[in-house]
């Protein structure tokens, strides 16, 4: 809509420069780091107009971080909200306004604001939430535990999920250009493991710090961006409820599909800016197929070479994304599965659930929701590898 | 998958769990079917030229006067709505309206049928609609009317409507109403 206007430098005096090149081209450097030090370095080079915090465990030292973003001058407004509640709400306000926003949260904080979820993508806004995962039962708990991600799978949102702090620093670039394409124009929430990631150090790749994303350009958005001065912007989100109900189940009923479709529509883009919706990792000849995201899947890798000393071949398919769902490349990873394990870092087992539903008649393979640890244990190696020799009856060398 | 799980109780259609996506930039789409560009151009000038009461919804992209590119798409859609033989509808608020709108004078994105139904409408074109509300509206058409949508868009395109031009800007509309002029002369209309 706007005439295109070709910017070189961004206002913290950085090279802008394409996507593809950042993420792909850009010659890289070894740091050692952590998972809340990666999200600094990636907020750094992505040009983010906005971001708003509130402190919860683990989550505070990333949102600490993007706040001294803030004072070097790479992030143009950045403030303390009241709640959670307000934080989302206030990055919702950011992004309605034109602005490209980040913000983190984890556990009690998502729970806190989960009405805004479902609001951010059904006003179409690409913002970013960096979700570091961490249990929400009573007694309070601060320790890992993704079963908040169960809440989000249906909020509109698309979910990505990083394993290490180099997915999360790819995977936050990445995310403000897939979720920006006007044709998805949906919030990312890109989820790690609270403390597995955000609190340990890595070595990872990083491109240099004087280059950046091209600035976010709202005008390019599937809705008018706010504005009070210029029409269509203040002529639009009236809710349907105070009209008439015809009006009302008619829209709801057509924009819900819309927000879904937009999560389909971001395939071909994560596809290509993630280097593929899943990763294979093992033998791909074998019959034992675990299926993971996150930490559970880099704990599942180590299982596989355990393996191998025992003889059993096995592979990991580690799932990238969960909205949109891998749908044909876990069918296609797992033909010729006999048993598919699922180990997940909560009680419920949400992940087992969504590779049940999607692998309904199309695996015959036996799917084993298992093993399941929550309220901030550990999954080592050897629970896994316990886990399947229990099922084939070998004897454990391993032993736990 | 339409008819599998959640979607299927929808009563309307979503084309993107029917396996189609939006065109790759330089395509169009037909139906589920990519083409090029030039092809569904003629095409959707055949639907406007040979259905009945056709019609041209313009979006708030080129009823407000944003840009220099604005203008001159206004301009461009008068003149295609010349060619096709065309009334032009504006979908110019999004905000629904109670009890309902005007269905002789405009169209609104949260019951397009009601104009539709009102005047006939066989063939629409949507251009300069912002995508989100292009889509929605796209879904009820589809579901509630027989009326033949065609999607001119300046962004990614329009999986819903049953034509999708994608990347259209004035150079695009000019190359549309040549193409138009040529169908319609192959018609025999001029």
């Amino acid at each position: 809509m706007q005439a295109t206007e070709t910017l070189l430098y961004n206002r913290a005096g950085q090279k802008i420069v394409s996507p593809d090149y950042l993420l792909f081209e850009a010659p890289r450097a070894k740091h050692f780091m952590t998972g809340s030090e990666a999200v600094k370095e990636a907020v750094r080079r992505a040009s983010v107009d906005a971001s708003v915090s509130y402190p919860i465990t683990p989550q505070s030292e990333a949102a600490h971080l993007i706040g001294e973003l803030w004072a070097e001058g790479y992030v143009g407004v950045y403030f303390r909200g009241e709640s959670e509640f307000g934080v989302m709400s206030e990055v919702a306000g950011c992004a309605m306004a034109g602005a490209r926003t980040i913000t983190t949260t984890s556990g009690p904080g998502t729970l806190r604001a989960m009405e805004n979820f479902p609001m951010w993508a059904g006003t179409r806004i690409p913002v970013q939430l960096v979700l570091m995962a961490r249990g929400i039962n009573s007694p309070l708990s601060i320790q890992p535990d993704n079963l908040e991600v169960g809440f989000l799978l249906d909020t509109g949102c698309m979910i990505w999920y990083a394993e290490t702090a180099q997915d999360l620093f790819d995977m936050i670039l990445a995310g403000f250009t897939v979720a920006e394409q006007p044709d998805v124009h949906v919030p990312v929430i890109n989820v790690i493991d609270g403390f597995f990631v955000s609190h340990t150090r890595e070595a990872i790749m990083l491109p240099p710090d004087d280059i950046a994303l091209p600035p976010y350009n709202p005008y390019k958005a599937p809705m008018p961006v706010i504005d009070a001065e210029v029409p269509p912007g203040r002529f639009l989100r009236d809710p349907f409820v105070m009209k008439s109900n015809y009006i009302s189940y008619a829209t709801h009923a057509s924009w819900q599909w819309e927000v879904r479709a937009a999560i389909e529509r971001s395939r071909p883009y994560a596809k290509h800016y993630l280097r593929g919706l899943i990763e294979l990792f093992g033998n791909p000849e074998a019959e034992l197929v675990f299926v993971a995201c996150g930490t559970a899947s880099a704990q599942a890798k180590e299982a596989v070479r355990l393996l191998e000393d025992e003889g059993i071949p096995a592979k990991v398919v580690k799932l990238k994304t969960i909205r949109p769902f891998p749908i044909e490349e876990l069918r296609e990873s797992v033909k010729g599965a006999k048993y598919i394990f699922v180990p997940e870092f909560n009680v419920v087992g949400w992940l087992e659930r969504e590779v049940r539903r999607y692998l309904y008649g199309h695996s015959n393979a036996e799917i084993i929701g298992a093993p399941r640890v929550a309220g901030g244990m550990t999954m080592p190696a050897e629970a896994i590898v316990k886990e399947v020799l229990k099922l084939t009856g070998k004897e454990v060398k391993h032993v736990i | 998958m339409a008819h599998i799980g959640q979607s299927g109780y929808s009563p309307y259609p979503v084309a993107v769990y029917e396996g189609i996506l939006t065109p790759p930039p330089g395509k169009a789409l037909i139906f589920n079917e990519i083409v090029d560009e030039d092809i569904a151009m003629r095409e959707a000038a055949k639907a406007m030229l040979t259905r009945q009461n056709p019609t041209i919804f313009p979006g708030p992209q080129v009823l407000y006067a944003w840009n220099e590119e604005a203008k001159e798409k206004a301009k461009l859609v008068r003149k295609m709505a010349e060619v096709l033989g065309a009334k032009i509808i504006p979908m110019y608020d999004y905000r629904p309206k109670y009890p309902k709108i005007n269905p002789s004078v405009e169209i609104n994105p949260n019951h397009p049928n009601l104009t539709i139904w009102h005047n006939k409408i066989k063939a629409c074109i949507f251009v300069g609609v912002h995508c989100h509300y292009a889509n929605v509206a796209l879904k009820i058409i589809r579901a509630e009317t027989d009326c033949f949508t065609i999607a001119m868009c300046s962004m990614a395109g329009h999986e819903d409507a049953m034509i999708t031009l994608r990347d259209q800007h004035a150079e695009d509309m000019e190359r549309f109403i040549k193409i138009a002029e040529e169908v319609k002369r192959e018609l025999k209309q001029y």
